[in-house]
């Protein structure tokens, strides 16, 4: 199972980097042919209960555009320029074949975007499975809560139809602990990075999260266990970078160099919000009573807080940051929002207020995911870093 | 005879093209846009009735062409000769605009006098300059009085002011206000007289064709007797609602691009123009009908404009960006073609070591990607497919069109025609030779 | 959602009924505090006017103040504040106006202080800036926020699950919380009858809206049909006010029909129809005569819009029901336009074009808006193949002055009116000569 032991982290974080670049999908290809009628089915940020499409025997992989190496052509020409680059380069996956391999999508409920994505997926490509994946804003057990059970059961039944196969309670709780697992892992590196954000650099990390996105779980979670237990193995310098939480980056994804630009001028990323769905219950679901109440459960009381959700109490909205600074012992919030996000730039003077009545310093810029210049974010990065180290001197 | 004049107000040049009954095109003139509209509209039909004109001259002279060694040598003589003549009465007329406005109340007596010195010495060596600038075989940066008297200008009177101990800023604040007003004076010069007098001095430069002196000025006052009856005027352009035409004399730029192309290339069925300050895609039916058509945005990203920046970021002229591209040896991928941006990208990408034509290359690529978007939106690529605009002059671009289009669409025929800058111009007055026949 | 001072040609019954009963709103509005009425704020699409009446509360919508706002050119100052307080340029621009209104007294369009909320009402439909701004405003006022989650119907169609979700949450948490802020004890016989009331004024708008599908149309249902549908997306549907309204205006369009009479403008009637278009996207208001003007000035007649279902779709069938209230305010919520899917909006814009006759789809598409805007080029695209009539798009914003450029939008509106009148083969002097 592990191939990596002897080429430590940079062999690990290799093959991630392949199966990033990799717009064809080749592995999930691989996977499909190696066993007639397997399945494979997309989605899109920010949540979706894997675990589900997981016990129909199906890989679900997540579709986070096409970065800062495709070529948008047809894409473009169903977007005005003020919205964002995530719905085009999608397209353009989708139009140029790139995207075959899926039996079908999820949209889930982020934004209007992505929502209305859904119903041109449904008229570009008429015979793929297409589902807007709607959740409760109520979160009342009985109300948002039975609503959000029985769309689990539609969307569990549409699978069914789908994959000609019934999914029993027993593929649902085998699905919930592999995912419980992977949670497990992850959480553990996000741990560790924080603890020594030396040791993981903070593109390495996101690679082997981004990994994710595409491995069956199983693998996946192996995956971020070889990596955690080969940095620990390296000897990497400490340098005299500051600490911050990366907030925003959600949905489309910024350009690894980005990421790198950002740790360059001396920031050591601690917590952000990438790829939520690997991390959006924050509590193992327990794997006893009812499967879907159970994921339901988790969605409605312990679940990630984010711009696509409704906070109902006042006084509770950001403090999920103001806690993700805390408890990571950041010493600052980088907000890097893709132009045109509503969610991120709607919600972001309330985050940003919430900090400043913390005193947490923070910083703000927008970025897309084919962003070519990095001077700009390197410049106003450093500056953050070096303001902070003065106030904190 | 009877004329068909369409007039395309674009917004940095304006084009005007006149037709005959037949539909032949018999002139075509071209100017740059100005903050008057009437005049840019009136000084490009007037170049066109030049070039006609000079059609016309060589028709005349065509049956009696064996007087010369040869016709086209002599008929490009003198148009040369003519542009002459017409520059120095611009000159003229500039200096002494100029001198009224530097003798205003604006300046101090002394200063006055200082800049008066100046302006001679400027005008006097511009004149000095001038035939050289219509030599034959001589390459000007453009045909615009503004674009040749004003870089001559500048970069004499930097260096008289340097000499005279005089803020070059009150020369320049000079010609900016002077320019203005000289580009909307219009009508005063005679073309009839300037090219006979020029006609007079080709003579007098060409010893040998002093016998025939007299069947040669009989056969140009034909040419010149010919009445040329102004039918039927069509305005389009961006500008076109600032024509002092009445609503039935105007068409939407679309349509004429649309027709013009047709006109020049009967097959075709898409229509690319990237202009100044706009892109459009059009797709057309076998007869030249406008079936659907894309503009770009808002947003001015990926059009002409967007070299002009990149031109003057780089302090070089617009035409010399494409053969630099061409030079391109490496791959590198712009994605903003925001023009706000384009010097700060620019800039980045040279400071991280990459060569000015790489970078130029992918610019390009940028611009005509933005294009295919647009194409893509307006329904794809039919063969045949006609390139129109300024951007359709540069290499770079149509090299990078091409490519991409064999790429996402297969094999297409691409057609440019050295002259579509007239495309707008071209259908515009086709619609004034239609409006002609339906209203008979 | 429109309500507007009424352009000076027009003089009929039901503009002058319709200018009164909102200047009476917002005067109520302002009056509220003193009189101890509580104020509920509230969105147009999916409100529940009926229920909110059944508290007796005072009715803020905030999008109506944006758009009233950007009638009469005050928005500019409004969005620049609220940008320069650190909110991004690409975001929404009711928003900005509504908060950037708040940061400068909160000054009503009609002069008159907006009172604070008691509630906020967050009808969260076909629209997901609605949830961020009134997470935004409750930022400032700390006041309750009760939320009415409509889900999107994703599929095209509005399913049990769905229908119970908002009727649970009407009755577990809505009408709770209206009791409690109000004081005022829930009667659903008094709602019944509002709804009743409702349903009235909804036949009279079909009635109006549909006569569009006549030649001439006595018509325009998109300039026009924003003052049409002014009473009924706001404060006053299920009021009797609003069934007078609807019921005067009925008779004038019937008048003008009987006629012959093409619709009005502002600058009298238009008379000879050339074009008639189906429209998609809410109008710009900071331009909106002179946006209207482009068309009426050539002839150009909107005989459909989807703007005027943004506050509930009635064309096909649907009624309050007084019978079954909180299920069809539930199924009235669900079937608001933006809260449509995709294939449904192209299936709904292409029988508009047949069946109002039109010479092809135009699309203003809104920056501000993305609910309506992501996904309207494919929709152009969609209804040109179905209908094989040609389409056209234009840009513009709400009520941003910065994002309306006359210049470009007519260039565009004259090339389609052109291009359509080049496809029917006519003469081109026919309808482009004045």
């Amino acid at each position: 199972m592990n191939n990596f032991q002897n080429g430590g982290s940079a062999a690990i974080v290799d093959r991630c980097r392949r199966l990033f670049d990799d717009l064809e999908f080749s592995e999930v290809r691989e996977w499909k042919a190696a066993e007639k009628g397997r399945k494979v089915i997309g989605y899109m940020p920010v949540y979706v209960p894997r675990e589900i499409i997981h016990a129909a025997g199906m890989l679900p992989v997540g579709i986070l555009g096409g970065g800062d190496q495709l070529e948008v052509i047809q894409g473009d020409a169903y977007y005005q320029s003020y919205i964002c680059r995530i719905p085009r380069s999608t397209i353009e996956l989708g139009l140029t074949g790139r995207l075959d391999v899926l039996d079908g999508m999820l949209f889930p409920s982020i934004c209007d975007v992505i929502r209305n994505l859904s119903g041109m997926w449904q008229l570009m490509f008429e015979d793929k499975y297409v589902r807007y994946f709607d959740v409760p804003q109520n979160y009342a057990r009985d109300i948002g809560g039975s609503y959000y059970v029985n769309e689990l059961k539609q969307l569990l039944s549409d699978l069914e139809k789908l994959s000609g196969k019934q999914i029993s309670p027993d593929d649902l709780w085998k699905s919930i602990e592999v995912y419980n697992e992977n949670r497990r892992a992850i959480q553990d590196l996000y741990h560790y990075r924080a603890k020594r954000p030396w040791k993981t650099p903070s593109p390495d990390v996101y690679l082997v999260i981004r990994a994710g996105m595409v491995l069956p779980v199983e693998e996946h979670t192996q995956l971020i266990r070889d990596y955690i237990s080969a940095v620990e193995k390296e000897e990497q310098v400490m340098r005299d970078n500051c600490r911050v939480v990366v907030s925003g980056v959600f949905c489309e994804q910024p350009p690894l160099n980005l990421i790198r630009s950002i740790e360059m001028a001396g920031c050591y990323i601690v917590d952000d919000d990438f790829m939520l769905v690997t991390r959006w219950l924050l509590e193992d679901v327990p794997t006893s009573g009812d499967p879907l109440e159970n994921l339901a459960d988790g969605f409605l009381n312990h679940s990630n807080e984010t711009s696509a959700k409704y906070v109902p109490v006042t006084s509770d909205k950001g403090q999920y940051l103001v806690e993700a600074v805390r408890k990571n012992q950041a010493e600052g919030v980088i907000f890097a929002a893709p132009s045109f996000c509503d969610p991120a730039l709607l919600d972001r003077p309330m985050l940003q207020n919430c900090l400043a009545e913390e005193n947490i310093p923070y910083t703000a810029f927008k970025y897309a995911e084919n962003s070519g210049q990095m001077q700009p974010i390197r410049e106003q990065a450093g500056t953050f870093a070096d303001s902070i180290k003065l106030w904190s001197a | 005879m009877k004329c068909f004049v369409g007039i395309d107000l674009g917004s940095t040049t304006t084009k005007a093209l006149i037709l005959d009954e037949e539909q032949q095109i018999l002139g075509r003139g071209i100017t740059n846009s100005r903050s008057n509209y009437d005049i840019a509209a009136s000084v490009a039909k007037e170049e066109a009735l030049v070039n006609t004109r000079i059609n016309l001259v060589r028709q005349s002279l065509e049956p009696v062409s064996t007087l010369f060694e040869n016709l086209e040598e002599f008929l490009s003589g003198l148009e040369r000769t003519f542009r002459l003549e017409q520059f120095m009465e611009q000159l003229a007329d500039l200096e002494s605009v100029c001198h009224t406005n530097a003798s205003g109340n604006r300046f101090a007596s002394r200063e006055k006098t200082i800049i008066a010195d100046a302006l001679r010495k400027i005008f006097h060596q511009l004149r000095e300059e001038a035939p050289e600038l219509f030599a034959p075989g001589a390459s000007r940066k453009s045909d615009f009085f503004r674009d040749i008297a004003g870089s001559r200008y500048l970069a004499i009177g930097e260096a008289s002011a340097r000499e005279l101990g005089l803020s070059f800023d009150l020369l320049l604040n000079v010609y900016d206000r002077s320019i203005i007003e000289v580009e909307n004076h219009f009508g005063e010069g005679d073309a009839r007289m300037m090219m006979l007098q020029a006609l007079q001095r080709m003579l007098k430069v060409t010893p040998e064709l002093e016998s025939q002196k007299n069947i040669i000025l009989e056969k140009v006052e034909q040419a010149y007797n010919i009445e040329l009856e102004e039918s039927y005027v069509v305005g389009t352009g961006y500008g076109r609602a600032r024509l002092p035409f009445s609503k039935d004399h105007i068409r939407s730029e679309i349509l004429c691009h649309g027709l013009g192309a047709h006109i020049m290339y009967p097959e075709t069925r898409t229509v690319l123009d990237i202009g100044g300050q706009d892109t459009k895609a059009i797709q057309v039916d076998p007869s030249g009908i406008v079936s659907s058509f894309q503009m770009n945005d808002r947003c001015a990203a990926g059009c002409g404009r967007y070299l002009g920046y990149i031109a003057d970021e780089m302090n070089v002229g617009l035409h010399e960006l494409g053969p630099m591209a061409m030079k391109a040896t490496r791959k590198v991928r712009i994605n903003s073609t925001c023009t706000v941006f384009a010097g700060a990208e620019l800039r980045d990408r040279l400071a991280l070591g990459e060569e000015r034509e790489d970078i130029l290359a992918g610019l390009h690529r940028a611009i005509i990607l933005r294009a295919m978007s647009l194409l893509s939106r307006s329904g794809g690529i039919s063969d045949q497919f006609t390139f129109t605009g300024g951007v359709a002059n540069n290499e770079a671009a149509v090299m990078a069109l091409k490519g991409l289009i064999q790429e996402n669409y297969g094999e297409v025929t691409v057609n440019i025609d050295p002259g579509s800058i007239y495309t707008g111009a071209l259908g515009a007055a086709t619609f004034a030779h239609r409006a002609m026949e339906e209203h008979a | 959602m429109s309500q507007m001072t009424p352009p000076d040609a027009i003089k009929e019954d039901s503009m002058e009924k319709q200018k009164q009963m909102i200047s009476a709103n917002f005067h109520e509005l302002a009056q509220a505090p003193q009189q101890g009425r509580k104020v509920v704020s509230t969105f147009v699409p999916g409100n529940i006017n009926e229920l909110l009446m059944c508290f007796d509360m005072a009715r803020n919508l905030p999008e109506i103040n944006a758009l009233q706002n950007g009638m009469r050119k005050k928005t500019g100052r409004m969005i620049m504040e609220a940008e320069r307080s650190g909110h991004s340029e690409d975001v929404c621009t009711y928003v900005k106006a509504d908060l950037g209104m708040m940061a400068q007294g909160n000054i009503g369009p009609t002069g008159e202080t907006l009172p604070k909320p008691d509630l906020l009402l967050l009808s969260y439909t076909g629209c997901f800036t609605f949830m961020k701004w009134f997470e935004l405003v409750r930022e400032q006022y700390d006041c309750e926020t009760s939320m009415l989650h409509i889900p999107y119907q994703g599929d095209g169609t509005i399913n049990e699950n769905m229908r119970d979700y908002v009727v649970k949450q009407l009755r577990e948490e809505v009408i709770p919380t209206l009791e409690r802020v109000s004081g005022v004890k829930f009667d659903i016989d008094r709602l019944r009858e509002y709804m009743r009331e409702s349903a009235k004024s909804e036949e009279d708008l079909v009635w109006v809206l549909q006569t569009a599908k006549n030649r001439p149309s006595p018509i325009d249902a998109y300039f026009g049909g924003v003052y049409y549908i002014g009473p009924i997306f706001t404060a006053f549907r299920g009021t009797e006010d609003a069934s007078e309204y609807y019921r005067t205006l009925r008779s004038e369009i019937a008048e003008r029909l009987e006629k012959g009479e093409g619709p009005i403008t502002p600058d009298g009637e238009m008379k000879d129809e050339k074009y008639r278009l189906v429209v998609e996207g809410p109008p710009n208001w900071t331009s909106f005569r002179e946006f209207w003007k482009m068309f009426y000035e050539e002839g150009a007649v909107v005989v459909a819009s989807t703007y005027t279902k943004v506050g509930g779709v009635y064309d096909f069938g649907f009624r309050h029901d007084p019978d079954h209230p909180l299920e069809s305010m539930a199924d009235y919520c669900l079937g608001c336009y933006t809260n449509l899917n995709l294939p449904s909006r192209a299936e709904m814009l292409s029988n508009y074009v047949e069946d109002y006759q039109a010479d092809g789809l135009l699309i203003n598409s809104i920056k501000s808006c993305n609910s309506f805007s992501a996904g309207q080029l494919l929709l152009l695209r969609e209804v040109e193949k179905r209908t094989g009539k040609p389409g056209a798009f234009i840009e513009t914003d709400l009520v941003d002055p910065r994002y309306f450029s006359g210049a470009n939008v007519k260039n565009r509106l004259e090339s389609y009116f052109q291009m359509i009148n080049q496809k029917r083969g006519g003469g081109f002097s026919e309808g482009v000569a004045a």
